[in-house]
């Protein structure tokens, strides 16, 4: 067995004129989780199609547990689990018809399969539905049943394409509860997400991708270092004291020369160092008897991320790529 | 989701048998297991039963009161007689065309990159439809004889002829779901599998020996009449139900089964790769 699960270089995809890849290089460590991070089209799902050998890319070579995934694909397959944007499972069958054609479809004898997927069914809680049509399943319920799918032959390499698009915040958290529980099983996690906030609690290394290239590759420690810490959101109750609340913010020292930013929807954004600052701001505001709407310390989101690194937002490279 | 932490991780316990445990059949094996799949899927939408049961009859009984009274020569039960045989060769043909329209919309469907994901022939999810589509084929037969049975048709050999003719209208369609299945792999939407192949069939089924004697129509008429699939077929049902040479017919009948499994298994398995 070799050190790295995933071992990417140069991949390459075009469909028509549209160039999803560029030639990116990808490389993940068996038992860690790799985020790949970056906008709608950023090729993000296209990586993962060419690594699960849905896709053959144009150029370039990935390996996956050591094989290749050209040449070598029934290899690949045989250790690897994918959980797809858009859930691949049977709308027509149970929970439990999906789980036990995907055991008998690994070689699980009828009864092994059916093991599997009461175990399965039972973990990630949809045990009393498990007679119901998949369609009928809410979309949590449905995301959770497409990553027990993709469990069935316990995977060592994971693929999870933007796992927790669309499930609202608890859900969320219990899908990263999931990805923290394979990784510990000794799993290999590769999942892309839109999100900085779920690559910071979940990955060892980050990926950021931007029109099919790579545009940063480091610890989530390290991507933070680069675009900076947290940053404080902050909307005055009175649209019209908007000003009075950017003097204030540039008053602070410990703010250093941080500029605040203005969304154009009320709030002003200020990158802080750490949360000491915060005694000193909510002072500050009570002094001058601004009221707000909304006060809130949080990473910085993709926007600001894509801001930081390529000077431009992710909007904007988006009508460039239209 | 509550006490997913603490149970017992998901990659532990049981281990697969893995790929090379039970190496012996696996396709074959794989196959029946999306064959199974299909079937469940027609239990879920039984309208899709429709051309194997209520098409059958409603041809019966049009083409027997419509046409029976001028064509038997006033006799609409020997009409009957010599409908039959014929029919079962022209709708098994018909009914065909669903799967091809079925794997089209299917194949859209996230389940599909599933089955690219996992170590199993490319192959399978095809052969499975095509496997599911035998159930479907013999209800078609079942109800078509039975339901000449009570409108008095009656076989003039042995039961085990009526198997053999069964059997052998079956394995024709089996092989001519191909054709439908690399259609439904080739075109856009199911809409146009149905009006690609109903171009196909319509010609085969109503060119051929089915409803009238070949040695009625124009000589260039009969030039195709004599080479058509469906007609060979329906010669050799109608050798086994009522009795006559089935040899030649018998022997053609295979040789288009073999045909069109050379030629159009490997083209539909080969537009199905491509589909992505």
């Amino acid at each position: 067995m070799t050190e790295l699960a995933i071992e990417a270089t140069g991949l390459a995809k075009s469909f028509g004129a549209t160039r999803a890849l560029g030639g990116v290089d990808l490389v993940a460590r068996r038992g860690t989780v790799h985020a790949v991070l970056g906008p709608n089209g950023a090729g993000k799902t296209t990586a993962i199609r060419i690594l699960a050998t849905l896709l053959r890319a144009d150029a370039g070579s990935a390996r996956v547990n050591g094989f290749d995934v050209a040449s070598q694909a029934n290899k690949v397959r045989e250790s690897i689990g994918l959980t797809g944007q858009f859930a691949s499972v049977d709308e027509d069958l149970t929970g439990m018809q999906n789980l036990v054609m995907i055991g008998q479809l690994l070689d699980l004898s009828a009864r092994d399969a059916r093991a599997r997927a009461v175990e399965l069914l039972e973990w990630f809680d949809l045990t009393d539905a498990s007679g119901k049509m998949a369609k009928n399943y809410s979309g949590g319920m449905r995301r959770r049943l497409d990553l027990a799918a993709s469990l069935v032959g316990r995977p060592s390499v994971i693929f999870l394409d933007e796992p927790t698009t669309g499930l609202d915040p608890a859900k969320r958290e219990d899908m990263w509860d999931v990805v923290r529980s394979l990784v510990s099983d000794g799993s290999t996690v590769l999942l892309t997400t839109q999100y900085l906030e779920e690559a910071d609690a979940l990955a060892d290394e980050i990926t950021v991708f931007n029109h099919g290239l790579v545009i940063a590759h480091d610890t989530p420690y390290g991507l933070k270092r680069v675009v900076g810490g947290q940053r404080l959101t902050i909307r005055p109750a009175d649209p019209a004291r908007h000003d009075d609340l950017r003097g204030i913010l540039s008053g602070i020292d410990a703010l250093g020369e941080h500029v605040p930013q203005d969304d154009g929807r009320g709030t002003l954004t200020v990158q802080v160092a750490g949360d000491d600052v915060l005694p000193d701001v909510v002072a500050r505001l009570r002094a001058a008897g601004l009221a707000v709407d909304e006060f809130s310390l949080h990473l910085p989101s993709l926007d600001e991320v894509f801001f930081t690194l390529t000077g431009t937002r992710t909007q904007d490279a988006e009508e460039v790529a239209a | 989701m509550t006490t997913m932490t603490t149970t017992p991780a998901a990659n532990a316990a049981i281990t697969p048998a893995g790929p090379a445990a039970r190496p012996r059949f696996r396709s074959l094996r794989h196959a029946m297991v999306l064959a199974k799949r299909n079937l469940i899927k027609i239990t879920r939408t039984p309208e899709q039963l429709i051309d194997v049961t209520l098409q059958p009859i409603i041809f019966l009984l049009l083409f027997v009161y419509v046409f029976g009274g001028a064509l038997g020569g006033g006799s609409q039960h020997a009409y009957l007689e010599y409908l039959l045989p014929g029919l079962l060769g022209q709708t098994i043909a018909m009914s065909s065309i669903s799967i091809g329209q079925n794997m089209n919309s299917d194949i859209a469907k996230g389940v599909f990159d599933r089955f690219r994901s996992l170590p199993i022939a490319r192959s399978v999810p095809l052969v499975g439809a095509v496997f599911a589509e035998f159930f479907r084929y013999l209800l078609l037969c079942v109800i078509m004889v039975g339901f000449g049975y009570i409108m008095g048709f009656r076989i003039a050999t042995s039961p085990l002829a009526l198997l053999a003719a069964i059997g052998i209208a079956i394995c024709f369609a089996l092989s001519f779901a191909w054709v439908s299945v690399w259609v439904g792999m080739k075109v856009r939407n199911p809409g146009a599998v149905q009006g690609v192949m109903f171009l196909l069939v319509l010609p085969l089924s109503f060119g051929s020996n089915t409803f009238v004697r070949t040695s009625t129509m124009p000589g260039w008429l009969q030039a195709f009449v004599n080479v058509n699939p469906i007609s060979h077929l329906v010669s050799a049902v109608r050798g086994l139900m009522l009795g006559g040479p089935v040899a030649v017919p018998i022997g053609w009948t295979f040789a288009w089964i073999a045909g069109l499994l050379v030629v159009f298994f490997p083209l539909a398995l080969r537009a199905y790769i491509r589909r992505t």
